[in-house]
């Protein structure tokens, strides 16, 4: 019994490496520093290259989203590290991304009208070995097109970002994890008035080989910073 | 081969190139004027004014009390080489040896290309036709050396064309200056009475050396084929153009995309070594059927890539309509620019805008979706927040001035949406908007934060922003356009806070 649990733990540390989580090295714990979201993959290490689907329902979640996106971004982003932004119609606004710790003039921001051009944009981007990271919004994602994403990024090491309206039901995706993030109303600052922190509930609705979960996160001075215990979700497999 | 010669001569060559520029002084007595010690002295004069009385060399203030109407135009350095080069390389498509001859005129080598022309009196007649329809005063003659042929065309009437062996007796009439000698040589045969070439001819050599020295004898040798003149050649900036006939018309796509590689490995060799790289090329492809079907491409950063040009043209093929078959591909690069070699890398670590995986990146999607669509964002120097970013012009161009810390919403709306709003005081932030049929409740506002409008760009209200927090803890950037006691102060949804 003893032996069959750790045949079985090694296959899946095997299964793992297999797919690019790689363990990491005794004595060097790369960490980039996003708390809660980096603590929830495999082995404890944010998945750089692959890709990442935010749902968002709305303009608001839109928005939210962008800034937990912007908030991974800076984490991802060395100093000159380039991100490209492939948008519809400008709606980015670029000054925002320096409250998040992003500098705007490293974004590279490509606007187009119909999701063929984007989709074919997006491929293309994250096959780009120059780019630390790539953010898309897309209208909708099957799971062909996220297969062929995550086919990109296994050799060229970027991560990819999929902002996705929730037209419809969600289908099964070969992205890394699927996320959903809600604004939350502010705290008070010491008893200040108007707005706080930014504070979203961010929920992580697939995550392949890792639990998934769910935290209210605040950005503060360029850090998230959880606000409630983490609620652990029952162990699934998912991918 | 019997070395044949051509000596252009341009009489008024500054005036008639002015006055190709500016027509309306093709009429008037015209001259263009330097200042030579303290005094403005006449450099070239145009034909009407030569024929009025006014002379190179002579003072401005003389040349203007002999002509009433002169206009006098200060003279540009450099043009006369300028004029010269230009017309030079004109005429090459007539022989590939030109070279000019300061200060006035050019030499043709024409050795064997008369014929095409049929016959050198066809070949002088339309050179010198084609010149004069320019507006140029041109006047030619075809010797077998540089200098007969010169001294026919400058000094004598008739007769333009020597034939072979006849140098000497064409010079014999002509006087001294004739053989391009200094001014000091030319006055001490004038003081000696020698008038015409041809009893310098007959005098022995040592008596001419001993008497003017080395430089008559060589102009003299020169003149009549003995010694022979060296000159630099013009030669015409080479563009970039490789040509591919094809023995069977190309009719499918593998067999275009052949042809596109096979000329831009030869292009890309000859950027290689030259230290270029290529921003813009077309392909033009001739068809059977006499029409010419063309596709073009760009890039950001220079580049002689064969697998990077090739990917480029590889979404251009589509655009290639066959039809019945090319049977010529023409490949132009109208503009390169200098390259920095990069020593290649193997471990590439640095990732920036200035890798070139980025550049091919974003060319292959310049060529699919259009350029007008990449965009990178510098800050402006405005607090306006439509003018608050402006375009960068490259990928290498830096922020002029620090990023704002100003908190802005992470998705603006270009054209702001009009909401309905109730506020329980005016001047107070609103508690309650109604955006697109749907009624927030505000929880929480910041503001106002007042950003006035650039008066000397447009006109109108200022705007009093506020960010406010709803319910559901989703957050707005809203302002009010105007006073809140205008009459017409108007409120608008901006955009959206993460």
């Amino acid at each position: 019994m003893n032996s069959n649990t750790t045949i079985i733990s090694k296959l899946r540390q095997d299964l793992l490496k297999w797919e690019g989580y790689k363990p990491p090295v005794s004595g060097q714990r790369d960490t980039l520093g996003l708390g809660p979201l980096e603590s929830i993959f495999p082995n404890g290490v944010f998945p750089k290259s692959s890709v990442h689907e935010l749902v968002c329902a709305s303009s608001e979640q839109a928005a939210a989203s962008g800034g937990l996106v912007s908030g991974m971004l800076s984490a991802l982003m060395q100093p000159g590290g380039v991100c490209v932004w492939i948008g519809r119609d400008r709606r980015l606004f670029a000054p925002a991304l320096s409250a998040f710790g992003v500098e705007p003039h490293q974004v590279v921001f490509i606007s187009l009208m119909n999701d063929k051009d984007i989709l074919w944009v997006m491929e293309e981007a994250l096959k780009c070995p120059g780019l630390t990271a790539v953010v898309c919004e897309l209208r909708d994602m099957d799971f062909k097109q996220s297969r062929r994403f995550q086919l990109a990024v296994e050799h060229s090491r970027v991560t990819g970002f999929v902002l996705r309206n929730a037209t419809g039901k969600l289908g099964s995706t070969a992205c890394a994890a699927r996320w959903q993030v809600k604004a939350l109303p502010s705290t008070d600052l010491g008893g200040l008035p108007g707005l706080g922190f930014p504070r979203w509930q961010v929920d992580l609705l697939k995550v392949r080989n890792g639990q998934t979960g769910s935290w209210v996160l605040e950005w503060q001075e360029g850090h998230f910073v959880p606000v409630i215990e983490t609620v652990i979700h029952a162990e699934r497999q998912a991918g | 081969m019997q070395k044949r010669f051509m000596a252009i001569w341009f009489r008024h060559l500054l005036t008639d190139g002015l006055a190709r520029r500016r027509p309306e002084l093709k009429d008037l007595p015209f001259v263009l004027a330097a200042p030579v010690k303290n005094k403005s002295i006449i450099i070239a004069s145009s034909m009407v004014a030569e024929r009025e009385g006014a002379f190179t060399d002579m003072a401005v203030a003389d040349a203007r009390a002999a002509v009433a109407e002169l206009v006098v135009i200060d003279e540009v350095a450099g043009q006369t080489v300028k004029l010269l080069r230009l017309i030079g390389l004109g005429c090459i498509r007539y022989t590939p040896m030109v070279s000019i001859d300061l200060p006035d005129k050019l030499i043709l080598d024409i050795s064997g290309c008369a014929h095409l022309w049929g016959g050198e009196r066809e070949y002088l007649k339309e050179i010198v036709l084609k010149l004069r329809a320019a507006g140029f005063d041109a006047r030619a003659a075809i010797a077998d050396t540089p200098g007969a042929a010169w001294a026919v065309a400058r000094f004598a009437y008739k007769r333009p064309i020597i034939a072979t062996g006849g140098q000497a007796a064409a010079i014999t009439t002509l006087p001294p200056a004739a053989l391009r000698l200094e001014p000091d040589i030319l006055e001490r045969l004038q003081k000696l009475g020698f008038r015409n070439i041809g009893p310098l001819l007959e005098l022995p050599a040592s008596v001419l050396r001993r008497r003017f020295g080395q430089g008559l004898l060589l102009r003299i040798d020169q003149a009549l084929g003995r010694v022979e003149e060296y000159r630099e050649l013009l030669v015409p900036p080479v563009p970039y153009t490789e040509r591919l006939p094809c023995l069977e018309p190309i009719r499918n796509v593998p067999g275009i995309e052949i042809a596109i590689e096979r000329l831009l490995s030869v292009l890309c060799l000859r950027l290689q070594e030259e230290g270029m790289g290529l921003r813009k090329a077309f392909l033009k492809c001739h068809r059977i059927d006499g029409r010419k079907v063309q596709v073009g491409i760009s890039t950001t950063k220079g580049s002689h890539s064969v697998s990077h040009l090739m990917r480029l043209f590889r979404l251009q093929i589509d655009k290639i309509e066959p039809a019945l078959g090319i049977e010529l591909f023409v490949l132009e690069a109208p503009r390169v620019e200098p390259m920095e070699t990069v020593q290649e890398q193997l471990w590439a670590e640095s990732k920036g805008l200035g890798d070139t995986a980025l550049a091919e990146l974003l060319d292959r999607i310049a060529g699919k979706v259009g350029p007008q669509a990449i965009r990178r964002f510098l800050p402006a120097e405005h607090y306006w927040p439509e003018r608050s970013v402006k375009l960068a012009t490259s990928l290498s161009e830096e922020p002029a001035v620090a990023w704002p810390k100003a908190l802005r919403p992470i998705r603006l709306l270009s054209i702001p949406e009009p909401i309905e709003v109730m506020a329980l005081v005016p001047d107070h932030p609103p508690k309650l908007f109604t955006h697109k049929g749907k009624r927030h409740t505000i929880a929480k506002a910041d503001g106002p934060e007042r950003i006035g409008r650039e008066w000397w760009q447009d006109k109108g209200e200022h705007r009093d922003y506020y960010r406010v927090e709803d319910g559901e803890g989703q957050r707005y950037w809203l302002f009010r356009s105007g006073h809140y006691d205008g009459g017409d102060a108007r409120w608008y949804l901006h955009g959206y806070f993460a």
